[in-house]
C-alpha cells in the first residue's frame, strides 16, 4: 500500500472532486452549448457551427461523467447505493434526458429536414438542461440532508419523494448549476465560433455570469442559516468503514464551520466569485480565451466550495444524522482505494494528454462558410 | 418478507435494458476492427475506394454507436438505482473494474471516435489510422473490463466477506483480473462481436452484389467480411468450447442445466444434442445423444465425471445447513458478540453464508427455517432447465449455420466466383439476424444460468435489490419500453435509409445513385 487508510480516504475525496470538476469543465460545457444552441444559432448553418465546435469532443467529454459514476461506485459504494436508489425518479429523469444527447449530436445532421433537425435541437436542449438542473438540485439537497436510513445489515432505504427534492434551496442550487454551465459554454462559443454567433454567445455568457454571481451569493447567505451537520464522536479514521458507528449533531450555520476552522478554505468561494468577474471582463474585452480559463477556474471554485462546506460529510441523513455518510465511513476497503488510486494516477494524466492532442488538432473557429462547404463531413 | 413480484420486475427491467444495450455493443466491437482493416489497406495502397469503404461502413457504425452509448448509460445507473444492496455488498470489488473501464478504455474509445468521424481533413493519413486503431483498442479493452466485472459475478475470486463492513472486500486485484472465467468470456464475447460485424458487412455487401450496384465497392467489402468473419466464427466456436470447460470447473450448475443432466452419468458423459427436458419427471424425452462429447468438452478427459443435478442438490443442501449456522454467527458478530471464538467459527463457515441467505426468501431470520423451507431453497438453487437447455441449443445452431455461410463465402470469394452464387448471396442477406439471435441467447445462458445468484454462491438475486416499490419499477420499466421502442424505430429507420443509399451517401460523385445513367433510380434523399 502506498498510503495509509486515512490518507487514501482524504485523497479519494479529492479525486472525486477532480472527476466532478473534469465533468463540469468538459461535459458540463457541452450541456451549456446545447442549452445555448437555439439562442445563439438562428439559422441551421449557424446551429451546425455551434454543434461542430464540440462535435469531435462531446463523446470523450461525456466519459468524465461516466467515470465519475464508476469511481463513486468503486470508492464510495454506499454513497452510490444510497444516492442512486434514493433519488430514483430524479436519476431516471436524468437518464432518459441523457439518451437524447448521443443521438442528437450524431443523428441531427444526417437527415436534411427542418422538422427532424428542430426536434433534435429540442432533444439536445432537454438532454442537457434536465441533467444540469437535477445534478444541481441533488447537490442542494445534500445540504438539507436526505431522508434515508440504513439497517444493521447495511440495507439503505429512502423515505423521501421525488417532489420533496424540488424545494426552494434545491431549486436555487439547480439554477446555479445551469447558469454556471451556460456561462462557461458562452465563453467557449465566443472563442470557437465567428461573427454573429460568437457575439451572441459572449452576450448570453455574460448574462449568465451575472445571474450566477447573484444566485451563488444568495446561496451563501442561505447556507449560513441552514441547519448543518457536525460529527460529535466517531471511530478512528484509520478503522474499517462503518457508517453506523458515529454520533452526529445538527446546528444552524454548521456548514460554514470549516471556513472558520481553516480560513484558507475561503479561497474556494473567493475563487468562484473572482473568476466569474474576470470572465465577465475578459468576455466584454473580447478576450474569450481568458474568459474560458476564468470560467473553468470558477467551476473549480464552485465545486470545491460545495465539497469543503459539506466536508467530511457526503450525504447527511435527515432521518437519522448518526448514519450520515462521510468520507471516513462510506468508503471502500483500504486495498480497493489503493488499487484505484494507482489506476487514477496512471490514467488521468494519460487521458489529459491525448484529450489535449485532440483539442489541439481540431482547434479553429468554426464558421458558417466551413459548414456550408462541407455539408456531409460534419455534424 | 421478499416480494417476489417486485424482484421479478426488477430483474425484468435489468434484462430488458441489458438485452437491448447488447443489440448494439457487438456490432461496435467488431466494426472497429473492420474499419481498421479497411483503413490500413487505404493507407498502405493509397486506393481511395478503401477510404470510401472506411467512411461508409463508418457511417453505419456511427448510427449504431450513438445508441450503444446512450443505452450503456442505463447499465451504469441501474446498479445503483435498482440493485443498491448489490452495490453496497460487492461495490468494493465489482466497482473497481467498472471504474477502470472508464479510465482506461471508454475514455480512449470515446475520445478517438470523435477524431474518427470528424478528423479526416485535420489529421494526416497515418494519424487518422492511428485514431481509428486507438478507438478499436479502447472498445475492445472496454469489453475486457466489463467482462472482468461480469466474470467475477460468475466466479467470485480474490474477495472475502467482512462482517464488520457487512460486504465482500477485495483480497487480490490480480486474482480478480486474471479470473479464468473472465478471460474466457472476454475472448468468446469479443469474437462474437467480430462475427456480428462481419455478418452485417457480408449481408449488406451481398445485397449490393445481388442488386448489381457498386460492385467494386461491395466485393471488396465482402472479401474483408468473409475473411474476418471466418476467423472470428472459428474463434467463437472453439473458444465457446473453452467456455464450456470453464463452466464445468466453476459452475457445475450451469453445465448440468444446459445439458439437462438430471443424474450424474458414468464418465465420459454423452452430450444431449436434442430432446425435451421434463423438470417434473427429471428426464429428457426423445433425447439424441452424442457419446463422450460432454465429458470431453467439460472435463477434457474420458474419466472425470460431469456432476448431475441430483448430486448437486445434495451438495447444496449441506451448504444451506452450514449457511444457517454461518448466519447465526454473523448475527452474533453484528450484535457485539464478536469474541475471538465466534469470529473463528464464523470464518470456517462463511463460504456457505450465501447459501444460508437463500432461506431469506422464506424466513427473514434464516436460522429458524423448517425442513420444508430448506428443501424449497435447495430446489431454488438451480435455474430452470428448460430455458437453459433451449437457449444454449439455439445459440449453437445459429453458430453452426453461420460457420457454413462464412466457409462458403470465403471459399467462393477466394475463387472469385461469388457473383454467380446468388443462392449464397441470399443466404448471407438472410443470415444477418443470426449473430444477434445467438448473442442474445448466449447472454441468457450466461446470466439466467447464474440464477438464483446475483454473485455466484454469495448473494442471492432477490436480496440484491433496492428498497423501492412495485409502482416505482412499473413506472421506470414503462419508461424504458417506450423510450427504447422509440430509439429502435429511429435507429432502424436511419440505418435502412443509409444502407439503401449505399456509398452514394458519401457524396463523392463516384457511386451508383450519383452516376448520370442511374439518376432516374435515385430513391435515397440527401444526407
Amino acid at each position: 500500500m502506498i498510503f495509509d487508510y486515512e490518507t487514501l480516504k482524504m485523497l479519494w475525496w479529492l479525486i472525486i472532486g477532480v472527476l466532478l470538476i473534469g465533468f463540469a469543465i468538459t461535459d458540463g460545457m457541452d450541456m451549456g452549448v446545447a442549452m445555448l444552441l437555439r439562442l445563439v444559432g438562428k439559422t441551421d448553418s449557424e446551429r451546425r457551427t455551434v454543434i461542430n465546435t464540440i462535435g469531435p469532443h462531446w463523446d470523450g467529454n461525456q466519459v468524465w461523467f461516466i467515470t465519475a459514476g464508476g469511481a463513486l461506485f468503486a470508492a464510495w459504494p454506499m454513497v452510490y447505493a444510497a444516492a442512486f436508489s434514493g433519488f430514483y425518479f430524479a436519476m431516471m429523469l436524468v437518464l432518459f434526458a441523457l439518451f437524447f444527447r448521443p443521438l442528437g449530436f450524431d443523428y441531427r445532421s444526417k437527415v436534411d429536414s427542418k422538422r427532424w433537425r428542430n426536434n433534435w435541437d429540442w432533444g439536445l436542449l432537454a438532454g442537457s438542461a434536465i441533467p444540469a438542473l437535477v445534478f444541481g438540485v441533488a447537490f442542494g439537497n445534500l445540504f438539507l440532508g436526505v431522508p434515508f436510513n440504513i439497517d444493521n445489515l447495511m440495507r439503505v432505504s429512502y423515505q423521501g419523494s421525488f417532489f420533496g427534492l424540488l424545494n426552494p434551496f434545491g431549486l436555487l442550487a439547480g439554477l446555479i448549476s445551469i447558469t454556471m454551465l451556460v456561462a462557461h459554454a458562452g465563453m467557449w462559443l465566443q472563442l470557437r465560433t465567428a461573427s454573429a454567433v460568437a457575439e451572441r454567445s459572449g452576450q448570453y455568457g455574460r448574462y449568465s455570469l451575472i445571474a450566477f454571481i447573484v444566485l451563488f451569493a444568495a446561496a451563501g447567505f442561505w447556507v449560513a442559516n441552514l441547519t448543518g451537520y457536525q460529527i460529535v464522536s466517531m471511530p478512528d479514521t484509520q478503522s474499517h468503514a462503518d457508517p453506523l458507528a458515529k454520533v452526529v449533531t445538527t446546528a444552524q450555520g454548521a456548514w460554514l464551520s470549516n471556513y472558520s476552522d481553516r480560513p484558507w478554505t475561503m479561497t474556494f468561494p473567493i475563487l468562484a466569485f473572482a473568476m466569474a468577474l474576470s470572465a465577465l471582463i475578459f468576455s466584454k474585452l473580447n478576450k474569450p480565451a481568458l474568459g474560458l480559463i476564468s470560467t473553468s477556474l470558477m467551476l473549480v471554485g464552485v465545486i470545491m466550495t460545495a465539497g469543503v462546506s459539506l466536508f467530511p460529510f457526503i450525504m447527511p441523513s435527515s432521518n437519522n444524522p448518526n448514519i450520515s455518510l462521510t468520507i471516513w465511513d462510506a468508503v471502500s476497503s483500504h486495498r480497493t482505494l489503493n488499487v484505484m488510486f494507482v489506476a487514477v494516477s496512471i490514467f488521468v494524466p494519460l487521458i489529459l494528454t491525448y484529450t489535449t492532442w485532440c483539442y489541439v488538432k481540431m482547434w479553429r473557429r468554426v464558421t458558417v462558410e466551413e459548414i456550408e462547404n462541407n455539408t456531409h463531413g460534419s455534424y | 418478507m421478499i416480494d417476489e413480484t417486485f424482484v421479478d420486475l426488477s430483474r425484468l427491467q435489468f434484462a430488458v435494458t441489458a438485452l437491448f444495450h447488447f443489440l448494439f455493443v457487438p456490432l461496435t466491437i467488431g466494426m472497429t476492427w473492420i474499419l481498421v482493416i479497411m483503413e490500413s489497406v487505404y493507407v498502405m495502397t493509397g486506393r481511395e475506394i478503401y477510404r470510401d469503404m472506411t467512411k461508409f461502413w463508418g457511417k453505419l457504425f456511427g448510427i449504431n454507436f450513438a445508441i450503444g452509448v446512450a443505452t450503456g448509460l442505463t447499465m451504469e445507473f441501474e446498479f445503483g438505482t435498482n440493485w443498491s444492496y448489490y452495490s453496497h455488498y460487492v461495490g468494493d470489488v465489482f466497482g473497481a473494474p467498472l471504474a477502470i473501464e472508464g479510465l482506461m478504455a471508454f475514455f480512449l474509445e470515446s475520445t478517438f471516435v470523435g477524431m474518427f468521424f470528424l478528423g479526416w481533413d485535420r489529421l494526416s493519413k497515418r494519424q487518422h489510422l492511428g485514431a481509428t486503431f486507438l478507438m478499436a483498442i479502447g472498445t475492445n479493452m472496454s469489453a475486457l473490463w466489463i467482462l472482468i466485472a461480469n466474470g467475477w459475478m460468475q466466479n467470485p475470486v480474490g474477495a472475502e466477506f467482512n462482517y464488520q463492513t457487512m460486504r465482500m472486500e477485495m483480497t487480490s486485484f490480480a486474482e480478480l483480473v486474471f479470473n479464468p472465467v473472465a478471460q474466457v468470456k472476454f475472448i468468446h464475447t469479443v469474437s462474437a462481436g467480430y462475427v456480428a460485424a462481419s455478418m452485417f458487412v457480408l449481408g449488406i455487401s451481398s445485397w449490393y452484389i445481388l442488386k448489381g450496384r457498386d460492385l467494386a465497392f461491395a466485393k471488396r467489402s465482402f472479401s474483408v467480411a468473409s475473411g474476418f468473419g471466418l476467423a472470428s466464427i472459428l474463434c467463437v466456436i472453439l473458444l465457446g468450447d473453452e467456455s464450456g470447460y470453464e463452466v464445468g470447473e466453476v459452475q457445475k450448475v450451469k453445465l448440468a442445466t444446459i445439458e439437462a443432466e438430471w443424474h450424474t452419468e458414468e464418465a465420459p458423459a454423452a452430450f444431449t444434442a436434442f430432446g425435451f427436458p421434463d423438470s417434473e419427471e427429471q428426464v429428457t424425452h426423445a433425447a439424441v445423444k452424442i457419446p463422450y462429447a460432454l465429458g470431453l468438452i467439460a472435463t477434457r478427459s474420458l474419466d472425470e465425471q460431469v456432476t448431475g443435478i441430483n448430486d448437486l442438490e445434495k451438495q447444496h443442501e449441506v451448504r444451506i445447513r452450514n449457511g444457517m449456522i454461518a448466519y447465526k454467527y454473523l448475527m452474533m458478530l453484528r450484535n457485539g458478540e464478536d469474541t475471538p471464538e465466534n469470529i473463528a467459527t464464523f470464518n470456517t463457515l462463511k463460504d456457505d453464508l450465501g447459501y444460508g441467505l437463500l432461506l431469506k426468501r422464506y424466513t427473514p431470520d434464516v436460522v429458524d427455517a423448517t425442513e420444508d423451507q430448506i428443501q424449497k431453497a435447495v430446489k431454488d438453487s438451480f435455474p430452470k432447465v428448460g430455458p437453459m437447455f433451449w437457449s444454449f441449443r439455439i445459440m449453437v445452431a445459429c453458430g453452426v449455420a453461420m460457420l457454413g455461410v462464412f466457409i462458403l463465402a470465403f471459399y467462393y470469394n477466394a475463387h472469385r466466383v461469388i457473383e454467380q452464387k446468388r443462392w449464397l448471396l441470399w443466404a448471407a442477406v438472410l443470415s444477418i439476424p443470426l449473430p444477434w439471435i445467438a448473442i442474445e441467447f448466449g447472454w441468457i445462458v450466461a446470466e439466467y444460468g447464474r440464477q438464483p445468484w446475483a454473485i455466484s454462491e454469495i448473494l442471492p438475486t432477490f436480496l440484491a435489490t433496492s428498497s423501492l416499490t412495485i409502482n416505482d419499477i412499473l413506472i421506470s420499466l414503462t419508461g424504458f419500453i417506450v423510450f427504447y421502442t422509440g430509439l429502435a424505430i429511429v435507429e432502424g429507420w436511419l440505418m435502412i435509409r443509409f444502407v439503401k443509399q449505399g456509398p452514394s451517401s458519401l457524396h463523392t460523385g463516384k457511386y451508383h445513385f450519383e452516376l448520370p445513367n442511374k439518376a432516374e433510380q435515385t430513391e435515397g434523399e440527401q444526407s
